[in-house]
């Protein structure tokens, strides 16, 4: 019984020992990477794509894919920003609502899950292939971040805000404690309630979830408003953390995403993947950028490895599905 | 023309070809008749090149040949228009009539011109009044039907198998087609002519040749034999009343079809006016030809058209409106589908995930999944229906076909339905499998429930069904009691005549 069992741990161990091997290597070159310091740089830095990259997995495991979460970040991290700082000023109505911090975090995260929502809606009730209704959803929430911003910056909040993105508790970095709740929320969901079964029934065989009584729709649309959601938390991370919304932020976000999900052995096919995959994957960026930096390695070169790996990952892992 | 020589063909355990010896003549029409799974496409498959791999000899014109591939038997001059459609939607007629063998001018580039021209005169032999330059996705059916036809014609084979050509197309296109048999069967071509329209083959073959369980039955000419001594041939097997336990009366009505439709556009409705009862107790058989419309009518039944349908459906005595299969399966009716690897199974998941996935809420404890619960129910069906695996974790693609079929099975049980809809549920496992899969369903019948059966299989019907529905082009013909039916009445209500 247990040959299922190793042969999916296997998976999972490849990618362990592919960090391992990367911490020795770069701990052997570096003196300075082995430092409490440097590890928890390294997680603070990838706090953000781990909260993308976990809705990104929900999402491929359904055999689909979201290109739209770095600006889907961008918007939202802005209109928490300008809520926090600017409030809504309605001055013909002699109108003006302000926001306290949770009301501007909240309605960034609504924000995020009404576009995700609204990619779900697209892409179920209009058959638009996930592709092309999150390429559409990139501009458009990007343009929108623009016009929100007039393309200029907001910034400076009050330090409890900037305490989301910069603050320390319990000795970690607020962002890792965030993206730690989400990692554990996200695996009880895939593992532990219906709707993770469906997400996987569905990018296995999506005729035989239908057939089963499934309303495959409506569970896609969850998964999608899920990681806009999710992207709207990362949004709020990095304004919080640079102290400012940046109208560009989040510029091709979604492919480191999608690198850590691939490179944790989620399958685009869809079936096959895990959220624990996903932050190993995300690790093994994570490292790769942090050690190539403290080598001094030049940028260009930082990129080449990086795509490296993830070919590197994805071959590794077609043989091995080739073997089963 | 052709000759073949002991063909056999063995299957991962089936032989569907035995010492299969013909003979198809230059300037005739040869009809080559059989019930489903006769043998004749592994046959067509064997002759086009499809299947390299087999035993006995083919001498083609004289010459012993052995293809290699479907391009070698092309070139050899033998052309095959299968069934199903293999058009490229997007291009024109004249690319795809000319796919794979363009004309090029001196310089390398296609002479566009030249297969425009070639294009335009095999449409006019077929009568076809269409630019050739026409997308072919704007095509009807039959209209792009006739250009597989054109293609073979481009090609100049000697040899031309057609199966079922008509089985999409209108009456006057069949006319067209049967106009330009016969002016291949004066070009001393060799046509073999596969259909289940008998009239048909009455109105154009010279001979024909019958196929049963993989052997050559007989051959002749066509005007020796009539209607029902070609079907006594291809039925063969002595006539005997089977031997069944009618042990409960059926009774209770569980559902009821009335006047069921499924249109489609620009065709002949797939369903047209079914009305029938299932009641507690009984296995309705549905036997029907291919393309009778037997799996869509399983299908609509579950919801899964519902748009195209029309008529009323009713349970228990209650009119339902099933718009999908949560309807359905809420309703207590449930499918077992005929490709259980494309719609039946995620082969990718485990046994009990499977198992579990339309009764989730079984295995719930406050919202979350208890694996220790849905192990249990795995276990519990895994037992009941004897499924052979090593445990409930393994994946389900493991499995072999009679295992995959009860694990279908088994994640319906749990919902305990009163109507099971089964299409072909003993496709493609053997013989042991098949008949555990029966003493299921009688298992399943005496405590209460209905079952339809969807079967290719004369004898599986025969032997099965407590009553038997016959249905051809999408109208049940029939409705036979199991201790009237006979393969012989049953297939003749399934052969159209028209």
């Amino acid at each position: 019984m247990k040959l299922t069992q190793y042969k999916n741990d296997f998976g999972k161990l490849q990618s362990l020992i592919a960090l391992l091997i990367l911490c020795v290597v770069f701990g052997f070159l570096s003196d300075k990477f082995f430092t409490v310091a440097n590890g928890l740089n390294v997680m603070r830095q990838i706090s953000v794509n781990i909260c993308i990259a976990v809705g990104m997995t929900l999402i491929i495991i359904t055999a689909g894919i979201d290109l739209s979460v770095g600006s889907v970040l961008a918007l939202c991290g802005a209109i928490t920003a300008g809520l926090l700082k600017n409030g809504i000023a309605l001055p013909s109505f002699n109108l003006f609502i302000g926001f306290t911090i949770l009301g501007a975090i909240l309605a960034g995260i609504i924000v995020g899950s009404l576009l995700g929502f609204f990619n779900g809606l697209v892409i179920t009730k209009f058959k638009v292939p996930p592709f092309v209704a999150t390429l559409a959803m990139l501009t458009v929430a990007r343009g929108l971040t623009m016009l929100y911003t007039n393309g200029f910056p907001i910034s400076s909040f009050p330090v409890s805000f900037s305490f989301i993105g910069a603050g320390w508790l319990l000795g970690l970095p607020v962002p890792v404690w965030i993206a730690a709740i989400i990692v554990i929320a996200a695996i009880i969901v895939t593992k532990k309630i219906k709707l993770g079964r469906y997400i996987y029934a569905i990018g296995g065989n999506e005729n035989a979830a239908r057939l089963s009584g499934i309303n495959i729709n409506r569970v896609k649309i969850i998964t999608y408003t899920i990681a806009g959601a999710l992207a709207a938390v990362g949004g709020i991370i990095v304004t919080a953390r640079l102290d400012s919304a940046q109208p560009n932020a989040g510029t091709s976000y979604e492919l480191d995403a999608i690198a850590a999900v691939v490179i944790g052995g989620t399958s685009l096919s869809g079936g096959r993947g895990s959220i624990w995959g996903t932050v190993l994957g995300a690790l093994i960026i994570g490292v790769l950028n942090n050690g190539l930096v403290l080598l001094d390695v030049s940028p260009f070169w930082q990129q080449v490895v990086k795509g490296a790996v993830i070919l590197l990952a994805v071959i590794i892992d077609k043989m091995n599905s080739k073997n089963e | 023309m052709l000759v073949t020589k002991n063909i056999t063909k063995k299957f991962p355990g089936v032989i569907a070809l035995e010492n299969v010896s013909l003979q198809i003549d230059a300037g005739k029409v040869t009809a080559i008749i059989g019930e489903n799974g006769a043998g004749k496409s592994t046959l067509m498959k064997i002759l086009s090149g499809v299947y390299p791999d087999y035993e006995g000899q083919i001498f083609f014109k004289d010459r012993p040949v052995h293809f290699s591939g479907t391009a070698a038997a092309q070139q050899a001059g033998i052309a095959i228009i299968h069934q199903e459609l293999n058009l490229i939607p997007y291009l024109t007629i004249t690319e795809n009539i000319f796919l794979g063998s363009e004309l090029v001018n001196s310089f390398g580039l296609l002479d566009k011109k030249g297969m425009q021209a070639k294009a335009r005169s095999l449409l006019q032999t077929l009568d076809m009044d269409i630019e050739p330059d026409t997308i072919v996705a704007t095509l009807k059916v039959g209209q792009q039907q006739m250009i597989e036809i054109a293609k073979a014609l481009l090609l100049d084979a000697e040899l031309i198998i057609m199966d079922e050509p008509t089985s999409a197309i209108t009456e006057s296109e069949v006319e067209t087609l049967f106009k330009v048999i016969e002016q291949l069967r004066k070009d001393n071509k060799a046509i073999v002519y596969i259909s289940h329209k008998l009239n048909e083959l009455f109105k154009i073959s010279d001979n024909y040749i019958v196929l049963r369980d993989g052997r050559t039955i007989e051959s002749g000419t066509m005007h020796s034999i009539t209607h029902d001594g070609l079907i006594k041939k291809m039925v063969g097997r002595e006539i005997k009343p089977m031997q069944k336990e009618f042990a409960n009366a059926a009774t209770t009505e569980l559902l009821r079809l009335e006047h069921i439709c499924l249109t489609q556009k620009d065709k002949a409705d797939k369903l047209n006016n079914i009305s029938f009862t299932v009641n507690s107790g009984e296995i309705v058989g549905i036997f029907g030809l291919m393309g009778a419309g037997r799996t869509e009518l399983l299908e609509t039944i579950f919801g899964l058209h519902p748009k195209a349908r029309s008529g009323n459906i009713y349970v228990n005595g209650k009119k339902l409106v099933i718009n999908k299969p949560f309807d359905a399966i809420r309703a207590g009716i449930v499918l077992l589908p005929e490709d259980r690897k494309k719609d039946g199974l995620v082969l990718g998941m485990e046994v009990k995930k499977n198992i579990s996935l339309p009764c989730l809420e079984e295995v719930e404890v406050t919202g979350f999944l208890n694996d220790k619960r849905e192990s249990s129910l795995a276990r519990k069906h895994i037992q009941q229906l004897g499924i052979k695996t090593p445990s409930e974790n393994q994946l389900t693609k493991n499995l072999s076909g009679g295992n995959q079929q009860k694990i279908v099975l088994a994640k319906w049980l749990e919902r305990n339905p009163k109507v099971l809809l089964l299409d072909e549920p003993t496709r493609g496992i053997d013989v042991n499998a098949k008949n555990e899969m029966y003493k299921l369903m009688q298992e399943l019948v005496s405590k209460g429930m209905g079952i339809i059966m969807v079967s290719s299989e004369l004898t599986e019907i025969l032997t099965v069904s407590n009553r038997i529905l016959v249905m051809a082009e999408g109208k049940i013909t029939a409705e036979i009691p199991a201790h009237e039916a006979t393969e012989d009445n049953v297939l003749k209500a399934a052969i159209s005549i028209n």
